[in-house]
């Protein structure tokens, strides 16, 4: 472009200034900030071990996951408060199908699934016909699916918890993909080289302190790199763009804003029900408190990450980032010795300094005063 | 030869209000036809009929002196019929890129799956700009940054590069200073001068007669009829537009600033 005359009434902007109109600038430069903290405040703890590593990772994955589906439907101008509350439901609809019902497991995840997606699906319906803000919508949705999930096991097995998950996903081939490990060999090998070290008590003397990457941290990534994917290289990441950030004006060139809202809510609701798989698999049980919160901290996680709450402008590299400062804090303050309550305090200050960030990016972009 | 877009007759009611009570109106290819008329004149149904989203009460629409009738505004798209709104149907913190070819994405495909071709679009988008006389900084500026004039004419720009044959701007000047005014209307020269017929919305008289070819006066839902360039003055436009003497009368007290 540099061959092209420049317009005079254009002011030159400094490469400084042009970064930070990116989504991500705040969340990378928060992610060095966390690490450099923590390598200073934690680095004897035992937190950069490989089982530290693989601790704060597993726990970040988790906000990973919610925060990709949060994070694009708030691109699509909406939000989803019924997350948590999914998880919840989810992760039990699983417990009842597979131990209860004595279904397959397979069928009780895929089953699962289907009325995940389809309750999102009316989440947004609901939304997008009568025009309310799905803040509205998707909170009637959290008092009532976690009314379900609490009233659903106590019917039938007079209990909160149902458990006896494991044994029934014994073998089972999807139980696998959402609880199994991947990459044993590479981390027995790693130990037979002594750089990760092994057990040297117990019925695992021998093996491995780490065995493999759960699952879970597959899903993140997985759903990281296809969310930014869509978002910024596809035709209908254009369309989630334009429909949050102006309905009207996308509706007025043939983008199909209702779909592209309803989609969205069905994958939060797609990503909610991953979480809560996932979780079942590896705790073994299924709890009617399962998910509290986490639609907050899902929208947390994609603040931090650049998102506007108003719709329109976010990125999914950033969310996950976001996520992934969400963890380390969390379990650092844990290695680190330091009161656990105060995380909540550092997590305020955080988003109170992210939306503040973002808002003033927001005005360099579209040039308010 | 038939004009290529032509309205006859053209009524349109609202349950007991009759909004259009008889227009003609007629435009060609490379004509710039400018359609005057006060707030109330009825100026948003008009373009709302011409671009298909009220089907009008009585009256025929031709294209080339063909009959046509539009059940929804994509159809009257598909005829070429293009409607930049005042509203634009921008997105401001979205890229030039992004909006120019939003709901239109140019497409590749890698391996199966389509991609979202930016580097066509970029290319294109900068292109189109410069057409109009303006330099972008790059296409991945956002749309807010850009000043009125500049969304006007990404908006002009737009409709023109998807096949707009008639191209009908509701006041695209009306919220405009002095400087973005002249480009506008500069950019509405290009465009007729490529052989695009342009409608031009608009209740200024002086941005009217600077690029207009013919004039029709709108006034209480009915056209006043038609004048060419240089058989109208500005005054009797005024007029026109007030309906009568009124406005002559208050502009001599105002000391002719109206």
């Amino acid at each position: 472009m540099s061959e092209l005359a420049q317009d005079e009434r254009i002011k030159t902007t400094s490469p400084l200034r042009q970064a930070l109109v990116r989504p991500e600038l705040g969340s990378i430069a928060g992610t060095i900030v966390v690490f450099l903290f923590f390598g200073f405040l934690a680095y004897d703890s035992g937190m950069f071990s490989p089982r530290g590593v693989m601790n704060w990772s597993t726990v970040s994955a988790q906000f990973m996951i919610i925060a990709v589906g949060a994070c694009l439907l708030m691109i699509a101008g909406e939000f989803d408060l019924s997350v948590g509350s999914m998880i919840g439901f989810a992760g039990m609809m699983i417990a009842i199908f597979s131990v209860t019902l004595d279904w397959p497991v397979w069928t009780a995840i895929l089953v699962t699934f289907v009325m995940c997606t389809a309750l999102g699906a009316l989440n947004g319906y609901i939304v997008v016909k009568t025009g309310l803000p799905s803040f509205i919508v998707t909170l009637a949705f959290l008092f009532i699916l976690r009314g379900f999930t609490i009233f659903f096991p106590q019917l039938i097995e007079r209990k909160t918890i149902i458990g006896g998950v494991s044994d029934a996903a014994e073998g089972d081939w999807l139980a696998s993909v959402f609880g199994g490990k991947v990459g044993e060999p590479v981390f027995i090998w790693l130990a037979d080289l002594g750089l990760i070290d092994v057990f040297e008590r117990g019925n695992r003397a021998g093996q491995p302190v780490i065995d493999g990457i759960p699952a879970l941290i597959i899903w993140a990534i997985g759903l990281v790199i296809v969310g930014h994917f869509v978002l910024t290289r596809t035709r209908f990441g254009n369309w989630i763009f334009a429909s949050g950030g102006d309905a009207q004006a996308a509706r007025y060139v043939g983008v199909p804003v209702n779909r592209v809202k309803i989609l969205m809510f069905m994958f939060s609701a797609f990503c909610a029900c991953v979480f809560a798989t996932c979780q079942v698999m590896e705790f073994g049980s299924a709890g009617a408190d399962r998910g509290l919160l986490k639609e907050f901290e899902a929208i947390i996680a994609v603040v931090i990450g650049g998102a506007l709450l108003t719709g329109g402008y976010g990125s999914v590299i950033g969310a996950a980032l976001g996520a992934l400062i969400f963890g380390v804090v969390q379990q650092g303050l844990f290695f680190a010795g330091v009161e656990s309550s105060l995380f909540r305090v550092f997590l305020g200050v955080l988003l109170l300094a992210a939306v503040i960030l973002n808002t003033y990016i927001r005005r360099i972009i579209t040039g308010e005063k | 030869m038939a004009p290529l877009f032509e309205m006859q007759n053209v009524e349109k009611h609202f349950g007991t209000v009759i909004a259009l009570g008889g227009v003609n109106f007629s435009v060609s290819e490379g004509e710039c036809h400018c359609l005057l008329g006060d707030n109330g004149a009825g100026k948003s149904t008009l373009i709302k009929t011409m671009s298909g989203v009220h089907p009008p009460t009585s009256g025929q629409l031709y294209m080339r002196g063909e009959p046509l009738t539009f059940r929804d505004p994509r159809e009257a798209m598909g005829h070429g019929i293009a409607t930049v709104y005042q509203d634009l149907a921008m997105i401001p913190l979205m890229s030039v890129s992004r909006n120019f070819f939003m709901g239109n994405e140019p497409v590749k495909n890698v391996l199966g799956i389509n991609l979202f071709d930016h580097d066509f679009a970029d290319r294109v988008t900068m292109e189109e700009m410069r057409k109009m006389g303006i330099n972008l900084r790059g296409p991945h500026q956002a749309v807010g940054t850009l000043s009125g004039g500049e969304r006007q004419t990404v908006a002009i720009a737009r409709a023109v590069y998807f096949g707009a044959k008639v191209l009908i701007l509701d006041e695209p000047t009306s919220a405009l200073g002095v400087r973005q005014t002249a480009n506008v209307l500069a950019t509405v020269d290009r465009v007729r001068q490529a052989g695009i017929a342009v409608v031009f919305i608009t209740h200024n008289v002086r941005h009217a007669l600077a690029v207009g070819d013919r004039f029709t006066v709108l006034n209480r839902g009915k056209t006043m009829g038609t004048a060419k360039k240089g058989e109208i003055t500005p005054e009797e436009l005024q007029d026109l537009m007030a309906g009568g003497q009124q406005l002559a009368e208050l502009e001599s007290s105002l000391g002719g600033t109206v």
